[in-house]
């Protein structure tokens, strides 16, 4: 695909965005669409470590669920306001990120999957027994929405309607991909990259990998807080459940369907994944069953998920 | 000092079936090179097979041990040349998705057939030793000794078997073994028979003395990892070893420190091991 196609299929998709909450008024639709807006955000978040920098992270719901418990919390206890818990939360998961790459970014290949999986059962496991803070498995309640961001002379805005509560997740969604896309065409996306393809040839060029590695980790950890605090004020609720490995596992899964390190696939994947079944109306008994067998099927068959499928079939016919 | 005791002891048993759990992960891995996410899976329908085969047909005990083996062992070669041998020359990481596919599919297809109940098995022998003021029931007595009976045999038959020999040779050199004409396919179907059959002597093993239930190998499946990443992937002396010693510190700090941290110390051991030493005890690097 050349870049204007891309520009105009980028703004095509975007226009569709816009005009979405005024189309369909079904609550039920509106709800998933706002949630797929913020699983796409984590998602995108683990490509960064997963597809770009070939480092196989699991413990991306511990992330996310890091930076919801932190800003929830402050917005509970501290009475701090959306806009200021929001990069609270990030940056609380950032640093989360920051001392678990120390030591895990030691290890590598599977080593460095099991053992930060491990990391995400120990925080879950610490979220559900430490009662006095968390609330334990009975988890927080009554969380504070969207705060109304107050402009002068005109009022304020508020996110009190569906439609706004989409335009936010929209607009942070959009932010996520302007700073990932920036991040990886610049030096460092390019070394991300470099360690990715061969990690040994990347040092011998002079590319620190660990601390190249940890930043990557950072940012990805980051933002899947940030993912994490729009969930907690979306819903107003957290428990355990929400920094589950297996939450990492769903991002992963979604990663893989839509196509690994591209920017577009982990969103189609996520939109996919996350509105399918409802589409289809299978039975929870067997959604699980089916939706098994497509991911081994399409593991085996279609590796580069959807993307890479679309990348064959357009080499195919230009050769 | 006799509460010491007790706890030592049922430490033993939950490490000799951790040890047996782990074992087959590890074999698979150091022939396959895949971390086998779904082994909890399988060991949860071996417990579901074995418990169908006593209550149904009112099979002895130790048959149906035998019996479950056997059908996962099968089981366990038809999932490696459907799933994990088209796998094998893409990157790591698709292998585990495959695995975590067939995770979805194992436990959704056990919710259908077997239902959501908690299940327990008929009690097998009611029989309790007292020794200096420890007791031991003779069926967990019977589980450790089942349980290292197993691992002895599994060392034999590596160790002194020709086909055990290939196992060995293919996990040292894959291209070395393919050289001499050992074929890799056959090896590999081998492997996950045997890893998966151990899984399920695991599971008939303990699903006497805990609960048969569609979720039963979560938690064996994830600290099963802890010990062969903590022993070094692939090696069986290290699953051993740390198969005991993770059942022996779980005893000890369930019993002295505190219950409701129990499942932590095993995951904490983990990400302290791996600061300290990277490739874990007996590991040789990672390729």
């Amino acid at each position: 695909m050349n870049p204007t196609v891309r520009k105009w299929l980028f703004l095509a998709v975007l226009v569709v965005a816009v005009i979405i909450p005024q189309l369909i008024t079904n609550k039920y639709y509106m709800n998933i669409l706002i949630m797929s807006g913020i699983w796409a955000i984590v998602t995108l978040a683990l490509n960064l470590i997963l597809g770009y920098t070939g480092q196989a992270q699991l413990a991306h719901g511990a992330f996310f669920g890091i930076g919801a418990y932190a800003a929830a919390l402050t917005m509970l206890k501290l009475n701090l306001n959306f806009w200021l818990a929001l990069p609270f939360g990030a940056a609380v998961a950032g640093f989360f990120g920051l001392i678990i790459g120390l030591p895990a970014l030691r290890t590598k290949g599977s080593y460095f999957a099991i053992g930060t999986m491990c990391f995400n059962i120990i925080v879950t496991l610490i979220i559900d027994r430490w009662e006095g803070l968390t609330n334990g498995s009975r988890g927080l309640m009554g969380i504070p929405g969207f705060a109304p961001i107050p402009l002068p002379w005109v009022g304020e805005i508020t996110f009190k309607t569906q439609a706004a509560q989409f335009y936010l997740v929209l607009f942070f969604l959009l932010l996520t991909i302007f700073i990932l896309r920036r991040t990886i065409q610049s030096l460092v996306g390019r070394s991300f990259r470099a360690i990715r393809g061969n990690e040994e040839l990347a040092e011998a060029l002079g590319i620190p990998s660990t601390k190249t590695k940890l930043l990557s980790l950072i940012i990805s950890c980051a933002l899947a807080g940030m993912g994490g605090v729009l969930y907690a004020s979306y819903i107003g609720f957290l428990s355990p459940d929400q920094t589950d490995f297996r939450l990492g596992f769903n991002f992963l899964i979604y990663i893989l369907i839509g196509g690994i390190g591209t920017m577009i696939g982990p969103i189609i994947g996520t939109l996919l994944i996350v509105t399918l079944p409802d589409a289809l109306q299978v039975a929870a008994d067997y959604r699980m069953f089916i939706y098994g067998i497509i991911l081994v099927f399409m593991i085996i068959y279609m590796p580069r998920g959807i993307m890479g499928a679309l990348q064959d079939l357009s080499n195919r016919k230009r050769s | 000092m006799v509460i010491f005791f007790q706890q030592v002891l049922n430490g033993i048993m939950l490490g000799a079936v951790y040890s047996l759990f782990a074992l087959g992960l590890t074999i698979i891995y150091g022939i396959l090179k895949i971390p086998n996410f779904a082994h909890g899976a399988l060991y949860m329908w071996a417990g579901f097979t074995s418990l169908f085969l006593v209550i149904n047909f009112h099979t002895n005990y130790w048959v149906s041990l035998l019996i479950g083996m056997a059908v996962l062992g099968l089981v366990g070669v038809g999932i490696e040349r459907v799933v994990f041998r088209p796998l094998r020359e893409q990157p790591h990481i698709n292998s585990f998705i495959g695995a975590v596919g067939l995770i979805f599919v194992l436990e959704s297809l056990s919710l259908i057939v077997w239902g959501p109940d908690f299940r327990r098995f008929p009690p097998l022998y009611d029989q309790t030793f007292n020794i200096f003021g420890v007791t031991i029931t003779l069926e967990r007595l019977l589980v450790i000794v089942a349980a290292i009976l197993f691992i002895i045999l599994l060392q034999l038959f590596i160790k002194r078997t020709w086909m055990g020999a290939t196992i060995e040779a293919v996990a040292q050199n894959p291209e070395g073994a393919q050289l001499v004409g050992i074929s890799i396919d056959r090896v590999s179907s081998l492997t996950f028979g045997i890893g998966i059959a151990l899984a399920a002597a695991a599971a008939t093993l303990i699903a006497p003395v805990f609960l048969v239930y569609s979720t039963m190998g979560d938690m064996p499946n994830l600290k099963a990892f802890v010990i062969i990443i903590v022993g070094g992937l692939g090696s069986i002396p290290g699953a051993v070893i740390g198969g005991f010693m993770l059942g022996l510190i779980e005893a000890l700090g369930g019993g002295y420190i505190s219950t409701d941290y129990k499942d932590i110390f095993a995951f904490g051991i983990l990400v302290t091991f791996l600061t300290i030493r990277p490739t874990g005890l007996f590991g040789k690097g990672v390729r």
